[in-house]
């Protein structure tokens, strides 16, 4: 048995770039994929020691204990003007902000719009479950029709709450967002798409292509009350008909 | 030239790495100078005009994440809105300069000059236990020296400061001596200095963490330990302020920015009258030179707080001196400007009234 434990034959390994640190995600949470991959792309694209990672204010604020780079925990909302100053001053640097809907579609939407228009070189990876998090399941701008919440109780309605917010297709008609996708990671093979749509991103934005913008829409368990299993089904039947997958932009 | 004008120069000519801002009356001169000098082609300096003053913060707090020498400018309302920022700048230890070029509020107010943003600069300024190294410039040669010496004490204590002005100051012209240009920092240079803490990517060492985070109670008291000691050294050390007229005074003119200038010519006018009356003039407003007017206290027989607000700077001038002699406050609100006259008459007030603390309201 012990003779097979040999690097030829080794098929997985826990990225190095991610620490050791327990998450504190909710199981079925879709942070931690992206997490997982996240660190995966920095390793393949050898640029753990030239990455400086925003983190937001939501269920991520502590994605700084999980990937082993350079972080700065931005207010509320605001990643990407963060990123702004980081990256001007420091065009050599990968600059990544990593926000949730309620951070980057509610309070910061003055702040991605703006950078997304100036076509910094920066990416953003914007994760979209439809709900806040952290502060216990209230409505998000982009939480769907119906979806009941800690604030809307009778699930959202129209003439009380507005519409669902879509910022992806928003962002692909500024021309300074030069590369924009719509993923989940609620399959193995849409995990492994939404890989290459980061790895993609990094690039692009290194290369001073502009900004490259990254939704992963995704589950968010505890806030819709369902299992692991149910929240994957009721995103695939609810959230991508809606959210449809795929790239708006790569110019 | 005008005081503006020379924030810009001087940031230009002290190595300023960064400077992010969003157009305000009455300090829109400073990024509109900057970028007519154009010190990207120069020194690299880094400008950008934001979509908000919220967002040219939270780009000072990113460049200042990495170690650079970045900076703001704006007025009143502008500042608030920087507020929350100026906060987390300084739970994370970040250095930046803010320059307020204030005017007259609450709310929209006016665009006139004022002084009434001494609580908000002196007293936090944002959520939280904190302080902003907060300097008082009263002539445009100030306003350029401040620039150095702000980013300078920035560093030194990794806190923001501040320089608050006034629109009187940012608007007047007068000759300034300009600094000869410093490059800016080089990279290893600079990382000698902010290497332990900057986010400049973690090649060579173990990563850095930019935060003010932190869920646990007992380590967040201890962090917020270190801040009050931290301000404590700069109460102890970085005090600056100037007398004139002081030595024989039986009476202080307690005045900072544009109001000292109007209270020198007050003093000098007094004096021809035979008053002896001094000018006291705090040039750091945090920290407030409260140790060096209190030994002046046993000397006096009343001081007179002017400032162009309704009285802010005379709570830390009732906390230096305590109930031990008269402190009035005399102002004027809503952009008007004290004439040395007004002074004058608040002064002789004082002198007849020599009650305990009262408020001399102006003109009706």
């Amino acid at each position: 048995m012990l003779e097979i434990i040999a690097p030829e034959n080794l098929a997985y390994a826990k990225s190095k770039v991610l620490t050791d640190a327990p998450m504190h995600y909710c199981p079925g949470c879709s942070h931690g994929t992206v997490h997982k991959i996240l660190a995966e792309v920095i390793e393949d694209l050898d640029i753990q020691d030239k990455t400086v990672g925003i983190t937001p204010v939501g269920c991520a604020v502590l994605l700084y204990s999980y990937l082993d780079i350079d972080w700065v925990e931005a207010a509320h909302g605001r990643a990407p003007a963060v990123a702004t100053g980081i990256k001007r001053t420091n065009p050599g640097l990968h600059v990544l902000a990593y926000q949730g809907d309620g951070d980057l579609a509610a309070i910061g939407t003055g702040e991605i719009i703006h950078a997304c228009n100036r076509g910094e070189n920066i990416s953003v990876i914007f994760i979209n479950n439809g709900i806040y998090g952290m502060t216990g399941g209230q409505m998000a701008p982009t939480t769907l029709i119906g979806m009941k919440t800690a604030t809307t109780p009778q699930g959202r309605q129209v003439d009380i709450n507005g519409y669902p917010f879509k910022v992806s297709e928003i962002i692909a008609l500024l021309p300074g967002a030069s590369y924009v996708t719509r993923q989940a990671v609620h399959t193995p093979a849409a995990v492994r798409q939404a890989k290459k749509a980061l790895k993609k991103a990094i690039e692009k934005a290194y290369a001073g292509k502009g900004t490259s913008f990254v939704e992963v829409v995704a589950t968010c368990s505890s806030g819709w009350k369902l299992s692991p299993t149910e929240a994957n089904r009721w995103m695939a039947e609810n959230m991508l008909p809606f959210y449809p997958l795929g790239d708006l932009k790569d110019s | 030239m005008k005081g503006n004008e020379v924030i810009a120069e001087a940031a230009v000519r002290c190595g300023c790495d960064a400077y992010f801002g969003y157009p305000i009356t009455p300090q829109s001169e400073v990024m509109e100078t900057l970028m007519a000098l154009r010190p990207w082609e120069t020194t690299g300096m880094v400008v950008l005009q934001a979509e908000s003053e919220v967002a040219s913060i939270n780009m000072v707090y990113g460049a200042a994440s990495t170690g650079k020498r970045a900076m703001t400018s704006s007025s009143s309302p502008g500042i608030s809105l920087m507020a929350e920022t100026l906060s987390y700048l300084a739970g994370a230890e970040l250095p930046c300069l803010v320059v307020n070029v204030s005017r007259g509020g609450p709310g929209l107010g006016t665009i006139q000059p004022s002084q009434a943003d001494y609580f908000m600069a002196t007293k936090g300024g944002g959520h939280g236990d904190f302080h902003l190294i907060v300097l008082a410039p009263s002539s445009v040669q100030e306003m350029h020296d401040f620039v150095s010496l702000a980013f300078d004490l920035a560093f030194k204590y990794r806190n923001p400061a501040m320089i608050l002005a006034d629109g009187v100051i940012g608007q007047m012209m007068e000759k300034v001596e300009l600094r000869d240009q410093r490059p800016r920092r080089a990279r290893e240079e600079a990382l000698k200095d902010v290497g332990s803490w900057a986010t400049t990517g973690k090649a060579g060492r173990a990563r850095n963490i930019v935060t003010s985070l932190d869920l646990d109670p007992a380590r967040h008291e201890k962090f917020n330990q270190k801040l009050q000691a931290k301000y404590a050294e700069i109460r102890e050390k970085e005090v600056r302020y100037e007398e004139l007229l002081c030595g024989d005074a039986e009476y202080l003119i307690a005045a900072y920015g544009i109001s000292a200038r109007i209270g020198q010519k007050a003093v000098e006018l007094l004096r021809a009258e035979g008053v002896k009356v001094g000018l006291f003039r705090p040039i750091t407003l945090f920290p407030f030179p409260a140790k060096q007017l209190a030994a002046r206290a046993g000397q006096l027989k009343g001081i007179l707080c002017v400032e162009l607000s309704a009285g802010q700077m005379i709570e830390d001038v009732l906390l230096a001196v305590g109930n031990t002699l008269p402190v009035a406050h005399f102002g004027r609100n809503g952009g008007i400007i004290h004439s040395p006259n007004e002074v004058v008459e608040a002064m002789r007030e004082l002198r007849v009234k020599n009650g305990l603390y009262y408020t001399w309201t102006g003109f009706a």
